[in-house]
């Protein structure tokens, strides 16, 4: 089963619904012992990053979602649940993150617009069973002020031109986590959620398949 | 690079979509839900959902629609109309749109606009501004109008603009009541008076006709995105037509092959 982790993040509706579309069977869960057994887990996420930790936090939910990294299982992180992989964010005075991978997350300079909202292309930068079947540059639905700026660009594996160049989508292993809202993202997102609950050893509805 | 988007916007009447012509509105257009598949099969990059009713039955009806569409259709959706109270904010977000507009009651309590964006984030909360050009201004100044464009006010629209930024709104939809429905093109210098004093993106509603004026309020008035209703549900032009036009155009656009 996957587990969608319900901290209090607002788009969890929306995650579910993709996933219910693409034909996933998962739980939506606050249970830390649900998150700790799982074979795959999805962390949502929208808004500020202390929130995030802390809503991570009282809900319980912050190991048992590190120990489920560590242990190898499928993970997909959506906005936040990008940002709060690595060791910092910059919002909030400095929000200590879950650090599972290293690096920081920043804000974008002065000058440009933001929040960053609205459609923005894709480069693939490294292959991933997470872009299969996906076109190189589709466009996908961004909202967010923050980036992340990983340590090892070996981790990077999307990147998006916003004025300048960031990180829009980050590998390790069985992690895979997105800037962008793939739930919100038409087709191609679908696409998305569909080569995720592959890894996870589940077959999609027929017409991701 | 961050593309511009094309938004058809549905008026939702007692649970059907209408057209409006200078903010009255009667001909009936089709079933949402069913107009809102279709968009999102033709490249809609958002759509909008305006409750012209914005009664209580209202807004119950439009929780169903939203949730039926967020069902369907996955892109941005956000949802406008009767909005004046934190949880009626919530209970949009909840039911399945990314943004709610919030109109005459954040122009009559803007302290509304810093609570909700405080609460749900910036990136949620858009000010929806209705404004008529002051016949005898020079230079020309917009006034607001509140419910629905039925009563006038003395505050200006460039000004209220301004102050929604800074108050928190994340987007402003600017919706001229002159062009409103007459399909003769949307007030471009009213846009530009607004894009030129915020830096948050800026909507241009009211008034497309043609693809040239979904251009010229991008290439002219320097909109992020631009909205129509009556051109897209009338067929008069797909929201595809209308993309592969404004890019021809040299306007960053979104064209994946979408089916």
């Amino acid at each position: 089963m996957i587990a969608v982790v319900d901290y209090g993040a607002g788009n969890i509706h929306s995650v579910a619904r993709a996933l219910t579309r693409v034909g996933a069977r998962f739980s939506v869960t606050n249970d830390p012992s649900a998150v700790a057994v799982a074979e795959a887990v999805v962390l949502p996420g929208v808004g500020a990053a202390a929130d995030t930790m802390q809503g991570l936090r009282n809900a319980r939910v912050d190991d048992p979602v590190v120990a489920a990294i560590e242990r190898g299982v499928p993970y997909l992180g959506i906005c936040m649940g990008l940002q709060v992989l690595f060791d910092r964010s910059e919002e909030d005075d400095e929000t200590p993150c879950l650090g599972v991978l290293r690096g920081n997350v920043i804000r974008f300079p002065e000058g440009l617009e933001v929040p960053h909202m609205g459609w923005n292309q894709v480069r693939q930068v490294k292959d991933s069973p997470l872009f299969q079947g996906v076109p190189q540059d589709s466009n996908f639905y961004f909202v967010h002020s923050y980036y992340a700026q990983p340590s090892d660009a070996a981790r990077v594996s999307g990147t998006t031109d916003y004025g300048l160049e960031f990180t829009s989508v980050v590998r390790r292993d069985n992690l895979f986590a997105t800037q962008f809202h793939p739930e919100k993202s038409g087709l191609v997102g679908l696409r998305l959620y569909a080569n995720f609950i592959r890894l996870a050893g589940q077959t999609p509805a027929p017409e991701f398949a | 690079m961050l593309t511009r988007r094309v938004i058809p916007c549905l008026d939702v009447k007692n649970g059907r979509n209408v057209r409006g012509v200078r903010f009255s509105a009667d001909i009936d257009a089709g079933d949402p839900v069913e107009l809102a598949a279709r968009y999102d099969r033709e490249g809609a990059d958002e759509l909008v959902f305006y409750d012209i009713t914005a009664s209580a039955e209202g807004r119950d009806i439009m929780v169903d629609l939203v949730e039926r569409v967020a069902s369907q259709v996955f892109i941005p959706l956000s949802v406008g109309g009767g909005v004046r109270t934190i949880d009626d904010m919530y209970l949009m977000l909840r039911s399945g749109a990314e943004k709610v507009s919030i109109n005459s009651a954040a122009h009559r309590n803007p302290d509304l606009i810093r609570a909700c964006a405080d609460r749900f984030g910036s990136q949620c909360v858009v000010l929806s501004i209705d404004a008529l050009r002051d016949p005898e201004s020079d230079p020309p100044r917009w006034a607001i109008y509140l419910n629905g464009g039925r009563v006038r006010t003395e505050l200006d629209a460039v000004e209220t603009a301004q102050r929604g930024q800074e108050l928190g709104a994340g987007e402003i939809v600017l919706n001229s009541i002159d062009a409103d429905g007459t399909r003769e093109g949307y007030d471009v210098g009213f846009l530009r008076a607004v894009t030129d004093n915020v830096s948050i993106p800026v909507v241009a509603s009211g008034g497309a006709g043609s693809l040239e004026h979904l251009r010229d309020a991008v290439t002219v008035g320097h909109a992020h995105a631009v909205l129509a209703a009556s051109i897209f549900h009338f067929e008069v032009y797909s929201v595809r037509e209308a993309k592969e036009f404004m890019a021809a155009a040299g306007i960053p656009m979104r064209l994946d092959p979408y089916r």
